[in-house]
């Protein structure tokens, strides 16, 4: 038994000092972290406008953001940031990376360390400069206007059918470099072997590519959809300093509604319960993403 | 892989076309902060400007204390942490482990709300501590998966060896383990300044008045809403916001590509 233990757990012996070691740790998180959780979920089922006393509310709350026209908006609208930040990157890295990974060009270390630097740069920061991209007097204006296409021009920003597609080209260009990075590294650890085989049996790039390279990174895409999809759902940053959630409710995200309800419109109880949901949706996403990226990999 | 040389020429047209979609909105501030408007006269004098039109030397040195106490403290609490998860087995070790996962994945949103109403019951908001707490304790949970995964792949012969050198618990870990996981250490370090540096929900909601505890990117959200004379000055901010993370970028690039998407999968 002992052996057993010793051959499958953890390294190091069993030691009561352990609990002394993980203590601080946990005491921060627990505070900090894991019982403001619990407590929005307390809160979630109350009325309260954080000043006096609130009230039971059940699962009304709840009701509201499955009913209410706006909540259920920012859910949609989050779905369809998701097509921008996951899916579009995802294929444009797939294509960059599996056309890169065919020939050893120079010069990749630069691209990585370029491609990649929008990840370190504040959001806020970001924003501010494409604010100024889609602004009426901004480049994508410009450029429109020396080819002539004068009656395109608008601020992209400001416009009903626009603002949603425009927020969310900003999360395509946020993730398209970290996808590609990660892509490129899955795909340089792929035995040159395979693809001799694939072209000893006749196989073009492209069946080269479904063959080989699409299966082989199949770990890859699913770090890479956990990471942008869920980047997805945390845009407060951007959307606050962007477009806070207009014209009219446009573009209002799940995240930007926990803000706005509890400290603008005083509904504490709402908004903790938007920010539930929004805890719900993330870790199921992450766990049904990690189960079929294991499933593929077996 | 031998490729034809139209196709080589293909890639780096395709190389250079990415790069500069990627760089362009990011130079395209930075050049804008050096331009000369209404308020500003131009070149590197427009970052003084900002600086002090903006106060972003107060916002900065913020910031620089909350990421340098985040960091430290984090640092240290996640190298005891993932020391016991990594090499210790106790009951409950994968439970209170588990837990602590949690916290990786909770996204700010949903616990700034009840601590902001917690934290202003007793005084606290509108304090460092409010700011620089709550990141420790999502760095922590971070920092020790994170930890716990390199403390693991340490070599047990070699703590057994120590051990029977008569070596104590603390010495083993500080001067044996912890010089070996310098590499990961340093890329938490790295990872915990970024993401302490450029958070804004937190300051956003926990310092609802103190203008004097604004971090850097906080300062940037008020100046770009009330500053409306001009675009010059704003860019010369943002570009004060960014740079301390991108220089540290540029030295250990390395440690931010590695540990962001090795953190992203699980061990």
């Amino acid at each position: 038994m002992e052996a057993r233990a010793r051959a499958h757990g953890p390294p190091g012996e069993p030691r009561r000092i352990g609990y002394l070691f993980v203590l601080p740790a946990f005491l921060v998180y627990a505070v900090f972290a894991l019982y403001p959780l619990l407590k929005a979920v307390y809160l979630s089922l109350f009325e309260w406008d954080g000043l006096t006393v609130g009230t039971w509310a059940g699962l009304s709350n709840y009701r509201e953001v499955l009913t209410d026209e706006r909540l259920r908006a920012s859910f949609t609208h989050a779905l369809v940031l998701m097509l921008f930040f996951a899916v579009v990157p995802l294929f444009v890295g797939l294509l960059l990376a599996a056309i890169l990974h065919r020939a050893t060009v120079r010069g990749l270390g630069f691209f990585r360390t370029v491609v990649f630097l929008p990840q370190v740069v504040a959001m806020v920061v970001i924003a501010v400069a494409w604010r100024r991209i889609y602004a009426p007097d901004g480049s994508i204006n410009a450029v429109l206007r020396s080819i002539g296409l004068e009656s395109w021009t608008r601020g992209w920003l400001g416009e009903y059918a626009f603002a949603l597609p425009a927020v969310g080209l900003i999360g395509t260009w946020f993730e398209s470099g970290l996808v590609t990075v990660l892509l490129l590294a899955g795909m340089g650890r792929i035995s040159r072997d395979l693809y001799e085989a694939a072209r000893l049996d006749g196989a073009g790039a492209v069946r080269e590519f479904f063959a080989v390279t699409l299966p082989s990174v199949r770990g890859e895409i699913a770090v890479a959809l956990t990471l942008t999809v869920i980047a997805a759902l945390k845009t407060f940053d951007l959307i606050y300093m962007t477009t806070s959630g207009g014209p009219g409710h446009t573009t209002t995200v799940p995240s930007y509604e926990v803000y706005r309800q509890a400290f603008e419109l005083g509904q504490v109880g709402l908004a903790c319960t938007i920010g539930v949901c929004l805890t719900v949706i993330i870790f199921a996403i992450s766990f049904v993403i990690t189960r079929v990226g294991d499933r593929g990999a077996d | 892989m031998r490729v034809s040389g139209s196709e080589r020429t293909m890639n780096y047209v395709i190389l250079v076309a990415f790069a500069v979609f990627a760089i362009y909105p990011i130079l395209s501030i930075v050049i804008a902060g050096l331009q000369p408007d209404a308020e500003a006269h131009g070149g590197l004098g427009n970052l003084q400007q900002a600086w002090e039109i903006g106060r972003f030397g107060s916002y900065l040195r913020t910031s620089l204390l909350v990421s340098t106490f985040v960091v430290a403290v984090s640092t240290v609490l996640s190298v005891l942490a993932g020391f016991a998860f990594g090499t210790m087995r106790f009951r409950g070790a994968d439970a209170i482990f588990y837990l602590m996962l949690v916290g990786i994945m909770m996204p700010a949103e949903a616990i700034v709300v009840p601590l902001f109403f917690d934290l202003r019951a007793i005084g606290l908001t509108d304090t460092f501590w409010a700011i620089a707490l709550p990141q420790v304790a999502q760095s922590v949970a971070f920092g020790t998966f994170w930890l716990r995964a390199a403390f693991r792949s340490s070599s047990r012969s070699l703590i057994e060896a120590a051990r029977l050198d008569g070596a104590s618990t603390g010495r083993i870990l500080w001067q044996v383990l912890v010089p070996l996981a310098r590499p990961a250490i340093v890329t938490l370090v790295v990872l915990t300044f970024m993401w302490t540096w450029n958070e804004f929900l937190i300051p956003l909601v926990m310092i609802p008045t103190n203008e004097a505890l604004r971090t850097a990117p906080l300062g940037l959200g008020f100046f770009s809403g009330q500053y409306t004379q001009g675009y010059a000055l704003l860019a010369a901010g943002a570009t004060i916001v960014a740079l301390p993370v991108v220089i540290v970028y540029l030295f250990l690039q390395r440690h931010f590509i590695a540990g962001m998407l090795e953190g992203a999968v699980k061990d």
